[in-house]
Order: C-alpha cells, then structure tokens, then sequence
C-alpha cells in the first residue's frame, strides 16, 4: 500500500466527531474529553435519530399485532437481529438473543446452561481479569451446585498465563468464562489458544466480549467459542440492549430461563411448550426500539469500518501510552503485549479517585475506582487505577489534555 | 484551578500528606471499620471511650485526600469531647458538607473543619469526606458490624 492509500484508509475523526453532538459540549468551561468509553460510549446521531424516528413513525408491539404497523416494527426488529448476526459472523440468526446487557447475557447461561450442567463436584473456570458480571454468576452457580470455581492467573502485565490456565482445565470443568478484552487493563486475550486448549476437553467456551464488539472484527465462528456475550451501550447504541450469542445446538437444548408472554409455543393450566430460538430466551415484550437503535450503532461502526477503528484506536493507544510515559510519576498498570483500548494508570502520591476528580475539573472524562474488578485490584495490590479507555472519536488533543491534566493533578498535590 | 483549590485546600492536601493520629491508641477499647466500595477507601477508627467522653482516638487505613484528612482532621476535633458534643459536631460536619457552609444552625461549631466546605459542590466525594465520621459513630455505638458508606 502506498503512503498516499493508507492516509485515505484512516480514520477521519474530525469528521466522525461531528456525529456526536454530546462532542459540542462544554463540560467545567471547556470543550468535553471523553475518555471513558469503556464504562459507556457516545451515541451517534443517527442512532439518536433512529429511536426518535422509530418512536415517531413506527412504534407498536413485536410478533403479535394483525396490523401493518406492527409488522413494519416486527420487521425492524428482526432487521436488527440480522445485523448483529453478520456482525459477529455468526451462522444463524436464531442463535442471536436479544437481552438487557452483558450482565444478564452471563446470567441467562448461568441460570439455565450452568444450572442444567453442573452437578456437585464440578468446576467452572475463569480468570483473574475478570469484570464482576463474569465472576459472580458462575460464583453465585457454584455455590449453588456444590461446584468449584477455579482461577487462571495472569502475570505481573496482566497477561493470561496460558500455561496455568491449561493446567486448571480438569476432568470437572464445565465450563470456560472468558473476557476477550479486559476492561480494568486492556489485555486482549488469546482466545484461539483458549477455546482449542477447552475444546481438546470437550469443555464450552463463553467470551465477555463487551470491550471487544466495539473496537475491532470479530467473527464467532473463526474464535470457534460457544457463547460469546456483549452490551449495546459500550457499541454505541442505545443503553437497555444486549446480546447473547450461542451455538444453536446448544442454545435448543437449554431450559428457558425467564418465562411468560412472547417465549410460548402453547399454553393450559396443566402445560406448556416453549416457542423455538431465540423467542424461548426472550420472555415479555423486549426492548424493541432499544434493538432497532443498536442496529443503526452497527451500522454506524460498519459504515467507519471496524478495521480502521482498531487502526485508529491501536494508534492513539500508542501515543496515550508514549505521553503517560514522559511523567515520571505516572505508572501503567496493564502492559500486555496485545491491549485494546484502555489505559489504565496510577499516579505516586495521588490517589485515582483525586487524580479523577482533578481531571474531571479540566473537563477530562476519565474513570477512577476498582473497574468492577475487585479481584483483580487485590492481584495487583491496588485499591484503584485512574482509567482512560478510548472510542471512535477520540484524536490526538484528548490524550494531549488528558497528560496535560494529570501534570496539573501533580503540581497541585506537590 | 480555583475551584480546585476550594476542594483540596492547602489543611486538607497537609492533612493528607502528614496523617495526624494515625495509630491505634494505647489504650482503645472500641472501634469500627468503615469501607467506601465505590473508591475502595478503607479506615479503621479507634477509640479510648472513658465515662462517654473520648480520652483518645486514632485511625488506620488508606484512601483518597479527603477521605484521609477527613479522618485525620476528625481525630483532632473530636479528642477530649464528650459523646453528645460528638454527635453534634457530626450533624454540623454532614450538614457542611452535604449543604455548604451557612445552611444550619450548627453553623460555625465546626472550628477547622471547615475547610471541607467546597465537598458539597462535589457529590461524588461527600461519601469521602464522611467514610471516617461515620465509622466514627459506629465505633461510639459499639456498632458491630462493618459500615459502608454505600
């Protein structure tokens, strides 16, 4: 590729930031640095526009009504469920299930895969990186089930240990909860090497793929995984959506987990027979223009390219890390050799949550705590991180504010 | 940076350089632990509670500037006071620090703790800035469970 081709395939992010009206904003008197897309990304416009525009023109309920209103609303639904189905490459739309978000996609297979799959003696394995919604339903399972939860370790960059994760595969685990890319560090991990290490025991993989959708391609099928799990929110859609993705065969097999309306095939006093997938998983009328609205996000990141995303964010990534560097009293937690997105620090004698504070001061949108990630904190002796995380409209001057703010945080706090 | 300045005024970033009664006291016999999961600001306060008036006091712990001054500058106020001057040098503190200075009527008991009057502008940090005073009645009340400010 010449130089000349290459600088068109970049992103254009001054003219993605026109997209996000919240960009004009001014927050403490100057203009918004939001760096905290990790907990939350910014909406389009055309995402906000596609609720109003549905709200407005097309709004009635789903898989019931006799009238074309509520065909066209079905229809746009289900146009959704498509487009998140070639989104994560999946074979079949059926093994797409819309639910609130991660955290009650992890839920639904704890609450029926796991429940129907894991008898006393058991283990499910999971790692030391994992955010809260991939540690406490399989801890809460376990007790339930008289099961084991079990650990992979990472090192002191916060990387998976793979061979320690091999060695806590046994004859009991049933299954593996993985996060694809860690939402405390920015670890990516190798999933291929997971989910062939959990295969070659016939053991299920089940990916936390909410810090993943957003910033590079991800095809199910190539990762070759079993569950792979993400929120609407963090991809730039609508807050209320989210996505379970599971091998149809699998997802056939498993009890409903919630039941009432929309989820039947037929009901009477004395019985009842559940609708197929994906309607047996989603009880009661679901968020439909919340669906609808993350459909128009996938769009809208499809439209920028999710290649070119990973570029850009790969490339600020770089830069943030290079300029956090040149603060001697800066420390990056989270150096893995393949990170995304995320970066996480803490600074000599300042605690996250004033660095945060005094950031948010300079209209710098940072995030400071525990990440959901107690465990993890605990591993790596801290209470808390100050956490930079990145999205599509993010340039070069946020990460120049951002070490500007801290250099601010440190002279204060001298 | 003024407004700053209002929050992390110079007692408060002193406070938290240079903790004061940062120690168990000889003589204790009460404390309690209090926890902010939010932050994960965590402090211990002890207490030497003699016919209800507060003989000694110190704390341990680790968390933000306010949080640490907070408990630190508390230590200082509340040493040598009765019980009941105490619980009203809590509500006047709360008050302060939910409301501003000159929102009650306790209004200028607070002596040197004033210093915490930009917290309000912060709602984040009000749970900060009060972790230590209520793990601090906690430990008054021979309160036996662990206090969380969530």
């Amino acid at each position: 590729m010449t130089e000349e081709h290459r600088e068109e395939a970049a992103l254009d992010v001054e003219r993605v930031r026109r997209d996000f009206p919240i960009l004009g904003e001014v927050e403490r008197g100057a203009p918004l640095v939001y760096l905290d897309t990790a907990a939350s990304a910014q909406k389009p416009q055309a995402v906000i526009d596609c609720l109003a525009d549905f709200y407005a023109h097309h709004y009635a309920n789903i898989h019931r009504g006799v009238y074309a209103l509520s065909e066209r609303a079905t229809g746009l639904y289900e146009e959704a469920r498509e487009k998140v189905r070639r989104l994560l490459g999946a074979a079949d739309a059926r093994e797409i299930v819309f639910t609130r978000n991660a955290t009650e996609s992890i839920n639904l297979v704890a609450q029926s895969f796991g429940r129907r799959h894991l008898q006393q003696g058991d283990e499910v394995l999971i790692t030391e990186m994992e955010h809260h919604a991939n540690l406490v339903p399989w801890q809460m399972l376990c007790q339930e089930r008289g099961a084991r939860l079990r650990v992979a370790p990472i090192d002191d960059r916060g990387a998976l240990e793979l061979e320690a994760f091999a060695e806590r595969l046994s004859e009991r685990t049933r299954l593996v909860a993985i996060t694809h890319v860690s939402n405390a560090l920015g670890t990516r991990n190798p999933l291929e090497e997971v989910v062939a290490l959990a295969h070659e025991r016939g053991v299920p993989v089940l990916v936390d793929g909410a810090q993943a959708v957003p910033r590079f391609p991800v095809d199910v099928q190539a990762l070759g995984c079993d569950f792979y799990v993400f929120s609407g929110h963090k991809l730039y859609g609508p807050s209320g959506i989210g996505v379970l993705w599971g091998r149809g065969e699998l997802l056939d097999a498993m009890p409903p987990w919630q039941t009432g309306g929309s989820m039947i095939e037929s009901v009477s006093f004395e019985k009842t027979t559940f609708a197929p997938i994906p309607q047996k998983f989603e009880a009661g009328t679901p968020d439909i223009a919340g669906a609808i609205g993350l459909g128009a996000a996938i769009d809208y990141l499809q439209g920028l390219g999710l290649e070119r995303v990973e570029r850009h964010e790969a490339e600020l990534l770089a830069l943030g890390t290079a300029l956090l560097r040149e603060i001697p009293e800066v420390r990056i937690i989270g150096t893995a050799a393949r990170k995304s997105g995320v970066l996480s620090f803490v600074v000599d004698g300042i605690h996250p949550h004033d660095v945060g504070t005094v950031l948010d001061q300079q209209g710098v949108a940072v995030r400071a705590g525990h990440h959901c990630a107690q465990p993890l904190m605990e591993r790596l002796q801290l209470q808390a991180t100050v956490r930079a995380s990145l999205g599509v409209y993010n340039c070069r001057a946020d990460l120049e504010r951002l070490a500007e703010a801290i250099r601010e945080a440190i002279r204060l706090f001298r | 940076m003024s407004e700053l300045r209002e929050l992390y005024q110079s007692t408060i970033l002193d406070h938290n350089r240079k903790p004061r009664n940062y120690r168990v006291p000889a003589a204790a016999n009460r404390k309690a632990k209090g926890h902010n999961p939010l932050c994960g600001d965590e402090v211990t306060v002890y207490l030497d509670l003699e016919d209800d008036v507060v003989r000694d006091v110190g704390f341990q712990g680790s968390g933000c500037a306010i949080s640490t001054a907070s408990a630190s500058l508390m230590t200082e106020a509340v040493k040598g006071k009765s019980l009941p001057e105490v619980l009203q040098l809590f509500d006047a503190f709360h008050q302060l620090v939910t409301q501003g200075p000159g929102s009650g009527p306790e209004d200028g008991d607070v002596g040197k703790l004033a210093v915490f009057s930009g917290v309000c502008e912060y709602p984040m940090r009000v749970k900060c800035a009060t972790l230590a005073w209520h793990t601090l009645k906690a430990a008054l009340e021979g309160a036996p469970r662990d206090v969380s400010t969530e």
